[in-house]
C-alpha cells in the first residue's frame, strides 16, 4: 500500500521542524541518465522524474520551479530527477518532441502518474499534484454533496473529517492541505472539493478561495444526527492546518483547580488564549454545560477550561466568573465579570465592549433578562397603557350603583382588574364593541373593576378575571363562554336579542325563519338556524329542547314550532315527531335530525355538531372547536381563497368517507397571518402554495406533505392518504412534544438567605457600621447572583 | 360551539343535600331534663364575643353570648381611662376597595353590613372610646345577635359526656345559680384583672383603673409611676403638664411601637414624655425590677423609695428605714413623691374556671394569658376557644392577635375550624385553572386584610391539584397549623402548596433597632428578600410540612424550611401590581416552582403553538382550547406585531433545527415566541 511507504513521516514529527526544514535546504536538481535513473530507483520510494532531450535548454521557467520543489519534495521522501533523454538510451519515457516532454511519478519502478509539465506550473503546483497522487487514499476527491454525505455517513462513530474547499487543484491552498494530508491524513479522512456548489449547499456563507472544516464525526453516535462542523477561520496555510488541527485533537474542555497562571496548554504554545469559566460545587453540572457551550464556539480560536474554585488555592476575586489569559508569555491573567456568555466569544475574537470588573458598580450587574417582560399580553398591554380608551362609552359600576342598574336595565357586565394585563387586553376589545354597537344596542354595556370593588365582585361569584355576564330581565345571570374578542362577543350580543328558542307560530313563520328570512340581520351570526318540530302534547320533549335552546343561547338560533299543524313541516322535511331541523343558510339546505329521548345534554350536543362544516376554513377563532373531534387534520394551505376545483376534491373524497379519520379544513393565510409561522415550523422554509398537510397533533405530532408536484385532485389525494395509511410516507417533520417549562429561572431567594445566614446578618447595616461591612456586602450580593443561576 | 358553564341546569343537587343534613341536625342530644343545651357559648359580649356571635349567626348555630353588664363592650366604658383609643380610625385611603380599607381600619369589625363601619361613628383618627360602646351597641342591636346581658357566669365546670361532641359538656353557672350547658365554649373575656405587683407598700399605689383623671389633682406634685406600657404613658400624657415631675419605673426598656412593628408597643400617639425626658425637663424614664423595691411613707405622707432588701434587715420605724441614698448619695430616686400610680396592665381572670377545665396559664410569654394552640383551642380542654384580646399567647409581641383588627380575624380563622370539625363544612375555598395562579396571589396580597393584620399568623394557601393544572385557593389559616391542614380544614393537600405570608424583614424590628437607618428600602427585584418593610413572602412546599417541621423550624422562620421561597420586593406604596417589579418574578418564581410555563398568550399564539406542538402552554390550554382565547384588539396587535412578527414566528420555525444541531445539544423547551434571549444558555453563567 502507498501510506506504508511514508512510515518515517508519522503524526508524531513535529510539523514545525519540517518546514524550517525545508526552507533552508539547497540541495538542487540531479541530472542522470535514463538508465542510470532506472537503476536509482529503490522498491516503495517515490521518484519524480523530467524526461528531457539533452539538447533542450539547461534553464527554463519549469526547471526552476521544479528546483525549488526538490527539497521540499525530498522532504517526504520524494527523489526528484532530471532525466537527459540521449541517443544512445532511448526511453519510453523519453518524448518524441520537444514539447511533449513530461514529468513522470514512479513508485519503486511502477509508473503511477504522468504530469504535462503545464499542469506544473509552479513548485505548489508541483507539490500538490504528487501529493495528491501518492495520498490518493487518503484524500477523497468529491464533487456532490452525496459524496459528502455518504464519506461523513460511513464514518459516524469512527473517525473525524478534515473537510476543504479549494477554488483549483494545484494552488498554494491545495498544496497546504495535501502536505496536511501527508501528516494527517491516517488519522483523518480527508475530503477535497473543488465544486463551490458544494460549498453552498453546506452553508458556507462569504465564500473565498478556501476553505478549511473540521466535521467532528467519531463522537456521533446517532446516525441520523449530523456532524458537528468548526470552520477554521485563518487563512488556509500549513501551519494555520496545523494549529487548527492540534486544537481539534485537543480536549474539548478541561477542568482545572489550579492558578489561572500556571495552567499550561497546547493552546498557549499555539498562540492561543485560554478562557478559564470559574465554577464552584453548587453550580458545577450548569457551569460545566455553559463552559462546553462556550468551548465549542471557541474552538480553534481559544483554549476553554472549567476553574473550580472551591479546590482552589490561590484567591480570585470573588465575582469574577471569567478568567482571561493571553498567550503572550507575561501577560497579566485577567478576571472578568461576564453576564453573558455572547461576551466571552466577543472578547476572544477580539471585540472589546466589554464590562470590565468594578468593585462599586454592582447597580448593573444583574442578568438582565430575568426582568424583561416575556409575557406578550403583559408586554403589550404596558406598553398601551398611555393610551386613552373612550371608557365612557361603557358604563362603570360600583357597588351603589350595580344593583339598581342590573334590574332597572338589561346588561352586559365586564368584571375585570385593573391590575390584570388580560383583563386590560379584553377591556380594548369590550370598549371596541362599545364604539361598534353605539347607540343601537339595547343592551347596557357596563363594567367593574374588581381592583375597586372586590367585595361585589365575590358577591356576584366573581373570582376570576376577566368575565362577563350578562343580566336580563331579572333572571338568573348567565356568563359568557366565548372567545375574548370583540366579535365573538358581538355575536353573543346580537344573538341574545332574540329569546331563544323562539316561539314559531305558523307554518308560513316556520318557512321564513327556515329560510333565514325571518331574522335576516343575525343570520350572518348564526349559520345555522334550529327549529325543533313537537306535537302540541310532547310536553317533556319541548321543555327539555327549551332549556338546550336556553343554553346555546347567544351561539346559535333556536326555535320551537308546536303547533296542531306541525306535521305539515314534518311531512315537507321527512322528519318524525319530535324532530331537529338544521337549516345551513350558507348552503340553503335544511336537513332533519330525529331526537327522540335526547335528553338537555344530546340535544345540546347535536345541534354544537350540526354547527361544524364539512371543509371548514380554519380560522384563530374556530380552530378550538374542531381540535375537540380528536382527529388528524387535513390542511389545505391557501393564500387567499381556495380554488374551487380543491374543494371540490376534498368534498368528494368526504362524501365517499375516506376522510372520516381527519378533520379536513383549509387555511387562508391571507385571513390567518398565522399560517405563515406554522408553515415556516414544518418545511423551513415558505413553501410555495397552495398544499396539503397532515398533522397528526393527538397522537405523535408527525405532520405529513402531501408532494407539492403533484396535483392536488382527488385521485392523487385519495393515493396519498393511501399510502399514509399504510405507513409508507414518513413525515417532513414531528412537532415537539414538550411540555412547556418556565422560560426563565426565578431568583434563588433560599440560597441567597442560606448563603447570608452562613456569613452575615441579613439586616442591610446601618451607616455607622456600613463603611467595614460595605466590602462584604458587595461580594455578598455578587455571590447571590451566582447563586440566582441555579434554580432548586 | 362552546358548552357554556352553566352548573345546575339539569337538576338542583342543593335540595338532596338539605334533607340528608337535616337528620343529622336533628341527632343532636335532646336535652333530657338538664339544664338548657347551646351548641356555643360566648363569654363575653366584647368586640370578640360579638365577631363570633355574628359568625354562628351567619351559620345558622344554636349559640348565646353571655355578657355580666347590661350593654355590650363594658370594657370601654371605663377604658381607656383618658377615652382616647389608640387604634387607628382611617377614612380616607384613596380607594374604593372595602377589604384594602379595612387594612387601615382598626376598629370595625367583620360583617356584611357597610354601614357597620367604625367610620360612621367617628371622625377623630384616633377615636373616643365612648364611640366604641355606642358601635359594639349597634353591632349587637342591628345584627340581632342573641346576647344574654346582666348574665355573670361565676362558674365554668366540665361534665363528662359521651354523647357530647368533645366528650364533655361545659357547665355555666350564673349570678343567680342557673346552668347552662354548652357543647363548645367560646372564652372571650379579655383581660379583666389588673396586675398588681406585691412588694412591701405596694398599698401605697394608686391603679391605673382607679386614679384621677382630673390633672389638677396633680398640680405641683411628684409622681411616680411604676410600669411603662401605653397605660402608663396615657397616664403621664395627661398629667405632664402640670406636675413638678413625673419619673416611670420598670424593669426592662420602654419599647416603641414604630421600631417593634407591634401596636400593643408604645405608641408615638402617648409617647410626650419621652421628649420630655430626652430634652433635660425634669421627667425621666428608670429600669428596675419592681420586685426588687419597697415603698416607705415617711413623716410628711411623702413616698420614699428603698429596697426590699434594707427592709428586710429587721423591724424599723418607718424613719429607721434605710435609704438607698444613705449608702449611695446621688441615688436616682432618692426624691419624695406625692404619688406612686401603678400602670401594670392587666391579667386574664382565671377564676372563674373549674380545674377540671385545665385552662393554665403561662403561655411562652407572659403569664397574663390562658395557654392555647395555634388553633386558640385550650391546651387543657378540647372545645374550649380563647377568643379576642386573651387570645394574644399566640402571637403576644408579633401581630395584631391581641387587638380588634386582629382578632377580628381570627374569631372567623376559629369559625372556620368549628364549621369543619362540628358540621361538615370544609375551609371554604375558590377553585382556579393554574393559569389563574399568579393573578389569584396578587389579588389576595393587594386587598387581604386579615393576611396584613395578621402577618405570620393568619396566612393564605394554595393546594395544588394533581400535576398542578389547578388549585384550590383558601384563606386566612393559622399558619402554626399548617401540619394538620387536612384535619381541620377538610381539604386535600397531596401534591403540594404555596403558602401566602407577610413578613417584615428580619431583625427589622426590635426595640434597640434604628427604623430609619440610612438605605432601609430595597428596590431591586433581586434583592427583594432583604426587604424590611412588611412585605408578601411566599412559600413553596412540595410536601405538607410536619409537625415536628413546624415546631422545629429554624429560628426567626415564620414557616418552615420550603422547597422554594419567593419575596415581593417591599413597595412604599403597598401596592404589589408593578408588572415588571412585583407580577413578573413572581410569575417566574411559581413557574420554576410547578416547572412550567405561566405566561398568557393572545389567541393567535396559542393557534399557532396548537399546531406547531403536541402540548400547550396551560394559559391556552384553559382558555383558547376552551375557546375563551384572548383575542386582543387590532392595536394590541400591531403592537405585538411590531416586536414578534415575523421573527417570531421564525424563531418557532428554526428551533427544531437548532436544538438538534446546535451547541447546546439536548432539545429545548417548546419556545416562546416573544423576546426569547437568542441564547438560553447565558443565565446561567
Amino acid at each position: 500500500m502507498m501510506s506504508s511507504s511514508f512510515n518515517i513521516y508519522r503524526v508524531g514529527i513535529s510539523f514545525v521542524m519540517m518546514c524550517i526544514f525545508y526552507k533552508s535546504a539547497v540541495d538542487s536538481l540531479s541530472e542522470l541518465s535514463p538508465q542510470k535513473y532506472f537503476s536509482t530507483l529503490q522498491p516503495g520510494k517515490a521518484s519524480l522524474a523530467y524526461f528531457c532531450q539533452a539538447d533542450s535548454p539547461r534553464t527554463s521557467i519549469f526547471l526552476e520551479e521544479l528546483n525549488e520543489a526538490v527539497k521540499p519534495l525530498q522532504d517526504f521522501g520524494i527523489s526528484v530527477a532530471k532525466v537527459n533523454c540521449v541517443k544512445e538510451e532511448t526511453s519510453r519515457y523519453c518524448g518524441k518532441e520537444k514539447d511533449l516532454m513530461k514529468v513522470y511519478l514512479f513508485r519503486g519502478n511502477i509508473l503511477l502518474r504522468e504530469f504535462p509539465t503545464d499542469t506544473l506550473f509552479d513548485v505548489n503546483a508541483i507539490i500538490a499534484h504528487v501529493l495528491f497522487a501518492l495520498l490518493f487514499n487518503e484524500v477523497k476527491y468529491i464533487t456532490t454533496l452525496e459524496d459528502l454525505q455518504n464519506i461523513e455517513n460511513s464514518l459516524k462513530g469512527k473517525a473525524n473529517i478534515a473537510f476543504s474547499y479549494v477554488r483549483a487543484i494545484g494552488t498554494p491552498e491545495h498544496r497546504a492541505v495535501m502536505e496536511a494530508a501527508f501528516v494527517y491524513g491516517t488519522t483523518y479522512q480527508f475530503v477535497l472539493t473543488t465544486e463551490i456548489a458544494l460549498l453552498e449547499s453546506i452553508g458556507t456563507e462569504a465564500i473565498e478561495n478556501a476553505h478549511f472544516y473540521f466535521f467532528h464525526c467519531k463522537q456521533v453516535l446517532d446516525l441520523t444526527q449530523q456532524c458537528r462542523r468548526t470552520l477554521m477561520e485563518q487563512p488556509l496555510a500549513t501551519l494555520n492546518i496545523h494549529r487548527f488541527i492540534k486544537t481539534m485533537e485537543a480536549p474539548l474542555l478541561t477542568e482545572v483547580a489550579e492558578d489561572p497562571q500556571q495552567v499550561s496548554t497546547v493552546h498557549l504554545q499555539l498562540g492561543l488564549p485560554l478562557v478559564f469559566i470559574v465554577s464552584q460545587q453548587a453550580t458545577h453540572e450548569a457551569d460545566r454545560r455553559t463552559a462546553e457551550w462556550v468551548a465549542w464556539r471557541l474552538l480553534g480560536k481559544a483554549g476553554v477550561l472549567l476553574l473550580l474554585r472551591d479546590s482552589l488555592e490561590v484567591d480570585i476575586p470573588q465575582h469574577a466568573n471569567v478568567v482571561f489569559r493571553r498567550a503572550e508569555e507575561g501577560a497579566p491573567v485577567e478576571f472578568l465579570v461576564l453576564h453573558d456568555t455572547e461576551l466571552i466569544i466577543s472578547r476572544v475574537e477580539g471585540n472589546t465592549h466589554i464590562e470590565e470588573m468594578q468593585e462599586d458598580e454592582d447597580e448593573d450587574m444583574q442578568s438582565p433578562d430575568m426582568d424583561i417582560q416575556d409575557d406578550e399580553v403583559a408586554e403589550t398591554v404596558y406598553r398601551h397603557r398611555k393610551t386613552q380608551l373612550p371608557l365612557e362609552l361603557t358604563v362603570e359600576l360600583t357597588e351603589e350603583t350595580f344593583n339598581a342598574t342590573v334590574v332597572a336595565s338589561d346588561s352586559i357586565v365586564l368584571f375585570y382588574a385593573g391590575w390584570q394585563a388580560v383583563s386590560m387586553a379584553f377591556l380594548q376589545s369590550y370598549i371596541d364593541l362599545a364604539i361598534k354597537l353605539k347607540g343601537t344596542s339595547t343592551l347596557l354595556l357596563t363594567r367593574v373593576n374588581c381592583a375597586d370593588w372586590s367585595d361585589l365582585c365575590t358577591k356576584q361569584n366573581v373570582t376570576e378575571f376577566p368575565v362577563v355576564k350578562m343580566y336580563k330581565e331579572g333572571k338568573h345571570p348567565v356568563s359568557y363562554a366565548g372567545m375574548l374578542g370583540t366579535e365573538d362577543l358581538l355575536k353573543f350580543i346580537l344573538l341574545n336579542r332574540i329569546s331563544c328558542p323562539v316561539n314559531i307560530t305558523s307554518v308560513q313563520e316556520a318557512e321564513e325563519y327556515l329560510s333565514g328570512e325571518l331574522y335576516k340581520d343575525l343570520v350572518p351570526y348564526s349559520s345555522v338556524s334550529v327549529l325543533g318540530l313537537f306535537s302540541p302534547n310532547m310536553t317533556i320533549a319541548k321543555e327539555d329542547f327549551t332549556k338546550a335552546g336556553n343554553y346555546l343561547r347567544g351561539f346559535v338560533i333556536t326555535g320551537i314550532y308546536s303547533e296542531e299543524d306541525v306535521l305539515i313541516l314534518s311531512n315537507k322535511y321527512g322528519a318524525t315527531l319530535p324532530a331537529l331541523l338544521l337549516a345551513r343558510h350558507k348552503e340553503g339546505k335544511v336537513e332533519s335530525i330525529p331526537f327522540a329521548n335526547s335528553r338537555v345534554q344530546d340535544i345540546v350536543q347535536i345541534v354544537t355538531n350540526a354547527l361544524l362544516e364539512t371543509f371548514p376554513e380554519i380560522t384563530v377563532e374556530n380552530l378550538p372547536v374542531y381540535l375537540r373531534l380528536q382527529k388528524p387534520l387535513l390542511i389545505l394551505f391557501s393564500d387567499g381563497s381556495i380554488n374551487p376545483q380543491y374543494t371540490k376534491a376534498i368534498l368528494t373524497l368526504v362524501k365517499e368517507k375516506h376522510l372520516d379519520s381527519l378533520t379536513p379544513c383549509w387555511l387562508n393565510l391571507k385571513n390567518t397571518p398565522a399560517g405563515r409561522g406554522i408553515l415556516q415550523t414544518y418545511f423551513n422554509a415558505l413553501p410555495p402554495l397552495p398544499l396539503i398537510v397532515v398533522v397528526n397533533l393527538h397522537s405523535g405530532g408527525q405532520v405529513f406533505a402531501f408532494p407539492s408536484e403533484q396535483a392536488i385532485t382527488e385521485q392523487n389525494l385519495l393515493l396519498w392518504l393511501k399510502k399514509l395509511e399504510a405507513g409508507l410516507e414518513s413525515p417532513i417533520t414531528i412537532l415537539p412534544a414538550q411540555e412547556w417549562k418556565p422560560p426563565l429561572p426565578a431568583y434563588d431567594f433560599l440560597s441567597m438567605m442560606d448563603a447570608a445566614a452562613s456569613q452575615h446578618p441579613t439586616r442591610k447595616e446601618p451607616e455607622c457600621t456600613k463603611e467595614t461591612n460595605m466590602q462584604k456586602n458587595d461580594k455578598q450580593q455578587h455571590e447571590d447572583k451566582r447563586s440566582l443561576l441555579l434554580f432548586f | 360551539m362552546s358548552l357554556l358553564a352553566a352548573a345546575g341546569l339539569w337538576g338542583p343537587p342543593g335540595l338532596l343535600l338539605t334533607f340528608a343534613l337535616h337528620p343529622a341536625l336533628c341527632l343532636r342530644p335532646a336535652p333530657t331534663s338538664g339544664p338548657p343545651h347551646r351548641d356555643y357559648c360566648v363569654l363575653g359580649a366584647g368586640p370578640a364575643g360579638l365577631q363570633m356571635a355574628y359568625f354562628l349567626q351567619r351559620a345558622g348555630r344554636d349559640y348565646a353570648v353571655f355578657e355580666r353588664a347590661p350593654r355590650p363592650g363594658s370594657f370601654f366604658t371605663r377604658y381607656p381611662r383618658h377615652r382616647k383609643l389608640i387604634s387607628i380610625n382611617k377614612r380616607h385611603t384613596g380607594k374604593a376597595n372595602a377589604e384594602f380599607n379595612l387594612r387601615h381600619d382598626w376598629n370595625s369589625l367583620l360583617s356584611h353590613d357597610p354601614r357597620l363601619l367604625f367610620r360612621h361613628y367617628s371622625s377623630a383618627y384616633f377615636p373616643d372610646a365612648g364611640d366604641m360602646v355606642r358601635y359594639l351597641d349597634d353591632f349587637a342591636d342591628r345584627l340581632g345577635l342573641h346576647v344574654l346581658y346582666n348574665t355573670t357566669i361565676a362558674h365554668v365546670t366540665l361534665n363528662k359526656d359521651r354523647q357530647a361532641w368533645n366528650g364533655h359538656y361545659f357547665l355555666l353557672t350564673d349570678q343567680m345559680g342557673h346552668a347552662h350547658r354548652c357543647s363548645v365554649l367560646l372564652v372571650a373575656t379579655g383581660l379583666s384583672v389588673p396586675n398588681q405587683v406585691d412588694f412591701p407598700g405596694s398599698e401605697y399605689t394608686e391603679g391605673y383603673e382607679s386614679v384621677s383623671v382630673d390633672p389638677k389633682d396633680f398640680e405641683g406634685q411628684n409622681v411616680l409611676i411604676l410600669g411603662r406600657g401605653n397605660s402608663a404613658f396615657e397616664t403621664a400624657e395627661n398629667i405632664l403638664g402640670v406636675t413638678n415631675f413625673i419619673h416611670m419605673l420598670s424593669r426592662s426598656r420602654v419599647r416603641l411601637s414604630w421600631a417593634t412593628h407591634y401596636v400593643g408597643d408604645l405608641r408615638a400617639i402617648n409617647n410626650g414624655l419621652l421628649d420630655t425626658y430626652q430634652l433635660k425637663s425634669l421627667d425621666g424614664l428608670l429600669e428596675s425590677d419592681l420586685t426588687d423595691l419597697a415603698i416607705v411613707k415617711d413623716r410628711e405622707g411623702k413616698f420614699r423609695v428603698t429596697l426590699k432588701f434594707f427592709l428586710e434587715e429587721g423591724n424599723q420605724s418607718t424613719d429607721a428605714i434605710t435609704l438607698p441614698q444613705d449608702d449611695n448619695d446621688n441615688f436616682a430616686m432618692r426624691v419624695a413623691y406625692d404619688r406612686v400610680i401603678r400602670c401594670l396592665g392587666w391579667n386574664f381572670d382565671f377564676s372563674i374556671f373549674d380545674k377540671s377545665l385545665r385552662l393554665s396559664s403561662g403561655g411562652e410569654f407572659s403569664k397574663k394569658y390562658p395557654l392555647v394552640k395555634a388553633s386558640y383551642e385550650s391546651k387543657g380542654s378540647r372545645g374550649l376557644f380563647v377568643l379576642g384580646t386573651a387570645s394574644h399567647s399566640v402571637d403576644y409581641r408579633k401581630s395584631a392577635g391581641g387587638f380588634i383588627h386582629g382578632f377580628r380575624y381570627t374569631a372567623r380563622a376559629v369559625h372556620r375550624l368549628l364549621e369543619h370539625r362540628h358540621h361538615g363544612v370544609a375551609w371554604p375555598s375558590t377553585e382556579h385553572p393554574v393559569s389563574q395562579l399568579t393573578s389569584s396571589i396578587v389579588r389576595r396580597i393587594n386587598e387581604a386584610s386579615g393576611l396584613y393584620q395578621m402577618f405570620g399568623v393568619l396566612a393564605d394557601v394554595v393546594l395544588l391539584k394533581e400535576n398542578a393544572t389547578a388549585f384550590e385557593y383558601l384563606e386566612e389559616l393559622p399558619v402554626q397549623m399548617l401540619a394538620q391542614l387536612e384535619t381541620i380544614t377538610g381539604r386535600r393537600a397531596r401534591h403540594g402548596l404555596f403558602v401566602i405570608n407577610m413578613e417584615y424583614g428580619r431583625n427589622f424590628s426590635g426595640p434597640d433597632k434604628d427604623v430609619f437607618f440610612h438605605d432601609r428600602s430595597v428596590g431591586h427585584t433581586e434583592d427583594a428578600w432583604q426587604s424590611n418593610f412588611l412585605h408578601p413572602v411566599i412559600y413553596y412546599y412540595r410536601h405538607l410540612p410536619t409537625e415536628q417541621e413546624v415546631r422545629f423550624r429554624p429560628a426567626d422562620w415564620a414557616l418552615p424550611r420550603p422547597t422554594a421561597i419567593h419575596h415581593i420586593v417591599e413597595d412604599f406604596l403597598t401596592d404589589w401590581t408593578a408588572p415588571v417589579g412585583h407580577i413578573l418574578p413572581l410569575r417566574r418564581f411559581l413557574e420554576n416552582c410547578l416547572d412550567t410555563d405561566l405566561r398568557s398568550f393572545y389567541a393567535e399564539s396559542c393557534f399557532l403553538f396548537a399546531l406547531t406542538h403536541q402540548k400547550l402552554p396551560p394559559f391556552c390550554q384553559q382558555g383558547y382550547l376552551r375557546t375563551q382565547g384572548l383575542v386582543g384588539t387590532e392595536s394590541l396587535r400591531r403592537h405585538g406585531e411590531e416586536r414578534r412578527f415575523p421573527q417570531g414566528y421564525a424563531t418557532v420555525g428554526r428551533r427544531r433545527e437548532d436544538g438538534a444541531q446546535g451547541p447546546e445539544g439536548g432539545p429545548l423547551a417548546p419556545g416562546p415566541p416573544l423576546l426569547q434571549p437568542h441564547d438560553s444558555n447565558k443565565e446561567e453563567l
